[in-house]
């Protein structure tokens, strides 16, 4: 369905941006590609240990914003970003920032499956070995078990640790890439349409995992899926055309969206 | 008539076959309405008329060029009987018949039998002449009236032409493999020859290689030693030097060029490295022979090392040199293909771009790159021009890169250049080797392309 034109599109987001115990803050964030804006006046606030979801119509920049939150933007030629981002109140683009050290606090976990053509257990233990986070085999053998037992791949893997990880199913493969992500104990999460290359039933895994991953880490998911946000996630965020129009608690969201472009939205009028 | 003027003749009627069976189907619609009541368009009954004008008659005409000058001359000889036995006798009084048919030869001192023959020969080819045109102008116009006949709405001419146009690109493909396998034959016969005189064990593992032959019986001198050993670790040796050199150079520049360089840099320095390879080989040779040979020497001579005018250091790096844009252009290729995901996955995990092109990008080009590198490495072996003029004719078995060595390719030159006897072991040499060579390059070239088709099929 068309997006309506018609409707103002407004410049002020409605709901709850901000939170009092903010792991991420952002102000006033806009993106360009080029000379293109991608992104308007974003201002928001990602909690400790919170699942925050981002929803919208395709092309609405929520993935560009979510990457913008590792820097993920600057592999990208011609992106550009202004306004404020901060992890703990420190300023994620200054220039004196270790862009290596935010992105092992800041992991990722991409749309499609993208295991390292090496084994199982090289693919978890990458980032551990660059970062130097395992004294010994001994170690790092312990990081690769704890963090594929933390994505539930281990039951499944611990017997070809040294096969290729291509060979794994598609949701067997994502799960590893989550175990790679959170092998250098990051603190947020990225995670940008985890699900979308997924069958039903690896999906569900993948959520589950997602709800047991929130007790230790903050996790910012962009998903299409809506029942997706509804189950997994605590707050939600809308973007429409690179405006963020509503955040809420996902409940309230769902039920009682603030705004009607939201409703629209929701309820299918059009996306 | 001549074969060219009938070739053109029959050109002539398939054009004209052409636009009548283009006119014939627009006539068999015309009663029906439009062509859209045709089985197929008129351009392809236009297509099979003069398809079936032009083919059979043109096969025939190709049949008979090839074949039939041998049956009439041997017919010929089959009719002097008993007068020739010898083989070398026969082709001597063949040739003089031919002459003196053609006037070539003057007819008054020629045996008897041999003007008879000629005076027969000259009968038989203008009869064959008349035959020739008769037969093929009937085909041709038999053919085209046959398919013209056949148009019809429901004649499913565009299946028809589709299958002769398949047909047609079989052929063109068959003869591309028929030529490599003719040259393999004629190599492998000669070789087969050559290991007759010479032993196989003795070629392939002896250590000493003089080709020296006596020409004559009586002759006083060597009787020619055919160890290919000092050819195949020359040949090694160089390819070695040649691989250390372009190696590293290639795939560093490969991967600035794939990872760090700007798009506007990548699109003028590719095309300029590519220019590389395409120096005529005889340059690099003097660049080899006259600059970098002598620097070589020089250099040496400094650090009061003992080094050859020709050496194989100077040979192999100005190789190494010319097949660089070889391995930088695949590399190139194979890492740009990895996937970005690939990369964006690595540099999410805080890996550093050396990093992520060391442990990410270069494993997952790893299999393409080896590929790149065997046909390198396949060329360096075949290459003959920087080796003929830069590194010596000297045999030497030595694995010093100082010394002057010789290699399969420059042997096979010496032994063919200049006038030979075809059927000393000295020229049948060069067969053998050939052969080893093209054995050798072919191994390469399969391994490679099997690489190379087992990376494409990583990432899915």
């Amino acid at each position: 369905m068309a997006i309506n034109n018609d409707r103002p599109i407004p410049t002020q987001s409605v709901g709850a941006q901000f939170h009092d115990n903010a792991r991420m803050s952002m102000r006033d964030v806009n993106i360009f590609y080029g000379d293109k804006q991608a992104i308007f006046d974003v201002s928001l606030d990602i909690g400790q240990n919170e699942v925050m979801a981002m929803i919208g119509p395709s092309g609405c920049g929520k993935s560009t914003f979510l990457r913008s939150l590792n820097r993920m933007n600057d592999t990208i030629e011609g992106c550009r970003v202004v306004g404020d981002i901060a992890m703990d109140g420190q300023d994620l683009y200054d220039s004196k920032l270790d862009v290596v050290e935010l992105r092992a606090r800041v992991g990722m976990v991409f749309q499609k499956p993208n295991p390292f053509p090496k084994s199982i257990y090289d693919n978890v233990a990458y980032g551990p070995k660059i970062h130097g986070l395992a004294e010994s085999r001994v170690d790092l053998d312990e990081i690769v078990e704890s963090s594929l037992r933390k994505a539930s791949l281990w039951n499944e893997v611990k017997d070809r640790l040294h096969q290729p990880g291509t060979g794994l199913s598609g949701g067997q493969q994502q799960r590893l890439c989550i175990a790679r992500a959170i092998a250098v104990n990051p603190e947020v999460i990225l995670m940008d349409e985890p699900c979308s290359a997924l069958d039903p039933i690896a999906t569900a895994k993948i959520e589950e995992l997602i709800e047991e991953l929130s007790e230790n880490f903050t996790i910012a998911i962009v998903t299409h899926s809506m029942q997706q946000a509804a189950r997994v996630s605590h707050r939600t965020a809308y973007f429409h055309l690179g405006r963020l129009i509503e955040v809420n608690p996902t409940e309230q969201v769902f039920t009682m969206p603030e705004h009607e472009l939201t409703e629209g939205y929701i309820t299918g009028r059009f996306g | 008539m001549q074969a060219s003027t009938l070739l053109f003749i029959v050109i002539a009627l398939a054009v004209f076959g052409y636009f009548s069976g283009y006119g014939r189907s627009l006539k068999v619609a015309k009663p029906l309405g439009s062509i859209r009541h045709l089985h197929s368009l008129p351009s392809y009954y236009g297509i099979q008329t003069a398809i079936w004008c032009a083919l059979p008659a043109l096969a025939l005409l190709a049949i008979w060029q090839l074949f039939a000058d041998t049956l009439i001359h041997s017919y010929l000889m089959a009719g002097l009987g008993e007068l020739i036995t010898d083989q070398a006798d026969y082709n001597l009084t063949l040739n003089r018949i031919i002459n003196v048919a053609s006037g070539a030869l003057p007819a008054t001192g020629q045996s008897d039998y041999v003007v008879a023959a000629a005076a027969q020969l000259n009968s038989i080819a203008a009869i064959q002449k008349w035959a020739l045109t008769i037969l093929v102008l009937t085909l041709c116009s038999a053919g085209g009236l046959w398919s013209w006949r056949r148009i019809a709405a429901d004649f499913r001419a565009r299946a028809a032409v589709e299958n002769v146009l398949q047909k047609f690109l079989l052929a063109c493909a068959s003869l591309a493999i028929l030529t490599t396998l003719g040259i393999v034959m004629s190599v492998l016969f000669e070789s087969i020859q050559f290991f007759q005189t010479v032993p196989v064990s003795e070629f392939v593992f002896g250590t000493s290689w003089s080709p020296q032959t006596a020409i004559r019986v009586d002759q006083i001198g060597s009787s020619g030693s055919f160890g290919a050993v000092p050819l195949f670790t020359g040949t090694l040796l160089i390819s070695a030097i040649a691989m250390v050199v372009a190696v590293p150079v290639g795939l560093m520049s490969a991967i600035y060029l794939a990872e760090y360089a700007s798009p506007k840099f990548r699109r003028s320095a590719k095309p300029l490295l590519e220019i590389l390879a395409g120096v005529p080989t005889v340059v690099y040779g003097f660049f080899a022979a006259l600059t970098v040979a002598p620097l070589i020497r020089d250099l040496g001579a400094s650090f009061g090392l003992n080094v050859a005018a020709e050496s194989a250091l100077a040979a192999g790096s100005v190789m190494g040199i010319m097949i660089i844009p070889f391995i930088s252009s695949l590399a190139d290729d194979v890492i740009t293909a990895v996937p970005q995901s690939m990369r964006d996955g690595s540099l999410a995990m805080g890996a550093t771009k050396s990093e992520t092109i060391r442990n990410v990008v270069i494993p997952a080009a790893l299999p393409g790159i080896v590929g790149g590198i065997l046909l390198a490495a396949s060329r360096a072996i075949g290459e003959t021009m920087i080796v003929v003029m830069a590194a010596g004719m000297a045999a030497n078995l030595t694995a010093n890169p100082l010394e002057a060595v010789t290699t399969v390719t420059v042997q096979i030159v010496t032994l063919l250049t200049g006038d030979q006897e075809f059927d000393s072991a000295k020229t049948l040499a060069a067969f053998a080797l050939g052969l080893m060579l093209f054995i050798v390059t072919l191994g390469l070239n399969f391994l490679a392309l099997r690489i190379v088709k087992k990376y494409r099929e990583q990432y899915d």
